[in-house]
């Protein structure tokens, strides 16, 4: 396996969070990396072209079609899609990211960075509602109780004994409170993140 | 369960709300719109713009709503940003264009200035479209709710003219709305915004005596009016005392202002942009405003200016907005500090004159705010006997986006305080507290919630004083039209539902087309049913022009004796009345003396003589 470029891990780093929270099949592939077990086969892939079925899902289980004339609902791997092409909509993020930022001062990029931070974060706020996993200040003490949910609390450092844990709250974590990507219409290609413009 | 529903027919934004119980505050309907090809989201309120694709340009059924399955063209966001970049097939400001007497209102002339190929729809179709929408929009969420079996209250600008009044509410229909909707005046509506936000604290916020001037500053539009607190029986009432004229200056206005100051600064430097660009700096210069407006703001804002192509950070161009240019372009530009006695400049008449939009000649809207104020004075003596020049507003509701600069607002109130201090008057107070986005259509809610449960109401009825002319009886002169004299039909403050008659009797012709020039003025509030008056200082509307059509039967068959029928050719003495419809429209009517025959004249809205060639499309 070739090892990733900065930019592409900096984007599977922004994506990967995503994809994990609202994709189960691929938060238990990503659980199982983490445990140190081998690739599983992927039970479906990106489509490429919406209209032909991806050869690599098994067969086995055959899946109830659902038909809807007008609105598709968002299947999970287009979710992720559809996000990027409104981050690069609002926010020319792709762009951003597929830019090499070597050659340019720090003018520069900064002067971009505002036209990606201040679009994405419309873009996101558009679509998503997040909120810090806890209420408490960064810096402060915290008390973990015995039992406490370890998906949303993840503890460093000096880890030894049994719970409860106390701690300094190095990091509030973020949460998405509620997702409301824009309904999909019929024609709609979910691999197209931006389209080719052209000025008549 | 039937709700109560304000609808704000912007023209930039549109906004649907909702009230559902006494108690309840009005809430936003999220207005579900077309976002990029193939995406469908929610929004807080619908842009007012209609785009009118190319064939092929957007792929089949990209742009389908759930309630518009085979859609050709797209409203909303969508029409916002694709119009943006190619303007010809973009139609806005509809609503400007449905209040412009100067065009055929019902012709098919928008795009305005479109090119040859594209498709074009009337002011009216557009107005429709939008209403069409929020229609089927609160239809989709509330299937069992139909719109037409709820309260609806419709906002219209207070300086619309009884022409584009009517012309609203028959876009209304065009929409499919079968009841006629209530229409509301929109600074009455901000009004009604806070009383519904403050409570019952309302009575202890304002006393009686007060006067309230409402300045709306929108995207394209800003309109006065100015709302009186008095006492009836012991309980405060509000009365609508003054409306001002219709002035298309707005946010938009600022931001290109801005923009082009940062253009020509950046050309000096040996910068130039093109079409794309700019609009790009205009967007950025309205984020600028935003900030450098907003309390503690910064000395500078950084605006950046993208490369279209997919080179980001090579293609970025970099500006700054520092806050003495912000203070000359906006402050000075649109808010000089100028006398209470300062007018609005003329416009420089030139030669030959456009038919587009009748732009102010004059942006400095306090400028326009001393004309308004000073002219509302006419009529009250007891402000006159204190030596006032002009209505001394004690309290300003702002509304509309720019009004959310606090800077903004302490430079109109300062101007104003410092007008009223030069004549011994004190600073007026600013009502706080309602959404500068959404207090129009949430207050159009709350009033058809009173309506239907009661509560305080503003009163007020007409706006303006309407006039007919009439040709002077005196010698012909050949190659000189005869003097018209104005006559008062309708005075100042007609109250819904009432009814008056002008005293002259016309002889008119049955079967043949008459037309009077129709008047209107928003200061002679004195004037009543009959006043004669020179029709120089009035502002003439579209003229009524009708055929008295030969009736075949009286329109009461109660009528008993005058129950002739009218033939061709006859002549018929008839006296006009104006009505006050119930939804708040004026009608105006011939009656024929000693009889019940009634003929309702209706309003010509072609438009003056030019606007033929553009609007081909008549219904």
């Amino acid at each position: 396996m070739e090892p990733l470029s900065f930019g592409a891990r900096l984007w599977l780093a922004f994506l990967l969070p995503f994809r994990v929270l609202f994709d189960a099949v691929l938060a238990a592939r990503v659980a199982a990396v983490a445990r140190g077990q081998a690739l599983a086969p992927l039970p479906s892939a990106i489509e490429t072209r919406p209209e032909t079925k991806p050869e690599l899902a098994p067969k086995a289980k055959p899946e109830p079609k659902v038909i809807e004339p007008e609105v598709v609902a968002p299947a999970p791997d287009r979710t992720a899609l559809q996000l990027l092409a409104i981050l690069q909509r609002e926010g020319r993020f792709v762009d951003f990211l597929q830019e090499d930022v070597s050659s340019f001062s720090d003018a520069d990029i900064g002067a971009a960075a505002r036209v990606v931070h201040e679009g994405c974060k419309r873009g996101l706020r558009d679509v998503l509602t997040l909120a810090p996993v806890r209420t408490e200040a960064e810096g402060a003490k915290v008390e973990l109780p015995v039992g406490f949910d370890a998906r949303r609390t993840r503890v460093t450092g000096n880890v030894t004994g049994e719970p409860p844990f106390n701690g300094t709250l190095a990091h509030p974590g973020w949460r998405a409170e509620a997702l409301r990507l824009p309904e999909l219409t019929a024609g709609h290609d979910p691999t197209i993140i931006a389209p080719a413009e052209v000025e008549l | 369960m039937t709700y109560a529903i304000g609808i704000d027919l912007g023209t930039t934004n549109c906004a649907l709300s909702f009230v559902t119980s006494a108690d309840s505050p009005p809430q936003a309907l999220p207005i579900p719109q077309v976002v990029a090809p193939s995406e469908v989201a929610p929004r807080r309120v619908m842009p007012s713009f209609l785009y009118l694709p190319a064939e092929a340009q957007f792929p089949p059924g990209s742009l389908s709503l759930a309630w518009y399955p085979n859609a050709r063209d797209v409203v909303g966001e969508l029409a916002r940003s694709q119009g943006a970049s190619t303007p010809g097939r973009l139609v806005s400001s509809a609503k400007s264009w449905l209040s412009h007497a100067g065009v055929d209102r019902r012709g098919e002339i928008l795009p305005w200035q479109a090119p040859e190929g594209v498709p074009r729809v009337s002011p009216l179709q557009a107005s429709a479209r939008y209403l069409g929408h929020l229609r089927a929009a609160w239809e989709h969420a509330h299937p069992d709710a139909p719109l037409d079996e709820q309260e609806v209250v419709l906002t219209v600008p207070a300086s619309f003219d009884p022409v584009a009044r009517e012309l609203t509410l028959e876009a209304a229909a065009l929409a499919g709305f079968d009841e006629p909707p209530r229409l509301l005046e929109e600074p009455q509506a901000a009004l009604y915004a806070w009383v519904a936000q403050r409570g019952a604290a309302w009575r202890s916020d304002v006393a009686v005596g007060d006067v309230i001037l409402v300045v709306d500053i929108g995207g394209g539009t800003t309109d006065f009016s100015l709302i009186a607190v008095r006492e009836d029986e012991g309980t405060l009432q509000l009365e609508r005392v003054a409306v001002g004229d219709h002035i298309l200056l707005g946010g938009d206005n600022m931001d290109l202002a801005l923009a082009y100051a940062v253009r020509a600064k950046m050309e000096a430097e040996g910068t130039t942009l093109d079409d794309w660009q700019l609009r790009a700096l205009t967007h950025s210069c309205r984020a600028g405003k935003e900030a450098l407006l907003g309390d503690g703001a910064p000395s500078t804002f950084p605006l950046v200016i993208p490369g279209r192509g997919s080179k980001l950070i090579g293609g970025t161009l970099r500006a700054e907005l520092r806050r003495e240019e912000l203070d000359a372009v906006l402050l000075e530009g649109f808010f000089p500090e100028v006398p209470v006695d300062a007018r609005p400049q003329a416009p420089r008449r030139m030669g030959l004159t456009t038919l587009g939009l009748p732009y102010p000649a004059d942006a400095a809207i306090t400028r326009h705010l001393a004309k308004f104020l000073g002219n509302a004075i006419a009529g009250h003596t007891a402000a006159e006997d204190h030596g006032h020049t002009f209505m001394h507003p004690t309290a300003i509701l702002f509304n509309g986006g720019v009004t959310r600069s606090p800077m903004i607002r302490e430079r109109i109130v300062g101007i104003v305080s410092h007008w009223a201090a030069a004549e011994g008057g004190t600073a007026p107070k600013v009502l706080e507290g309602t959404d500068a986005e959404l207090a129009v259509s949430h207050g159009a809610a709350y009033y058809a919630q009173i309506r239907r449960e009661g509560g305080v109401r503003i009163r007020g009825g007409t706006a303006q004083a309407f006039y007919v002319g009439i040709d002077r009886a005196e010698l012909a002169v050949p190659g000189i039209p005869p003097r018209v004299d104005a006559v008062c039909v309708a005075p100042f403050g007609m109250e819904e539902g009432s009814e008056v008659a002008l005293p002259q009797p016309f002889g008119l012709v049955v079967g043949e087309p008459v037309s009077f020039r129709f008047f209107g003025s928003s200061t002679r509030r004195d004037d009543a049913v009959g006043t004669v008056t020179s029709p120089t200082q009035l502002t003439e509307l579209a003229p009524i022009e009708t055929t008295l059509e030969a009736l075949r039967a009286p329109e009461d068959p109660e009528a008993g004796g005058a129950a002739t029928d009218a033939a061709e050719g006859e002549i018929v003495q008839v006296r006009l009345h104006a009505h006050v419809t119930e939804v708040g429209m004026l009608e105006l009517s011939a009656v024929e003396d000693g009889a019940e025959r009634r003929w309702q004249l209706s309003f010509d809205v072609r438009g003056q003589g030019q606007g033929q060639g553009q609007g081909q499309g008549q219904e």
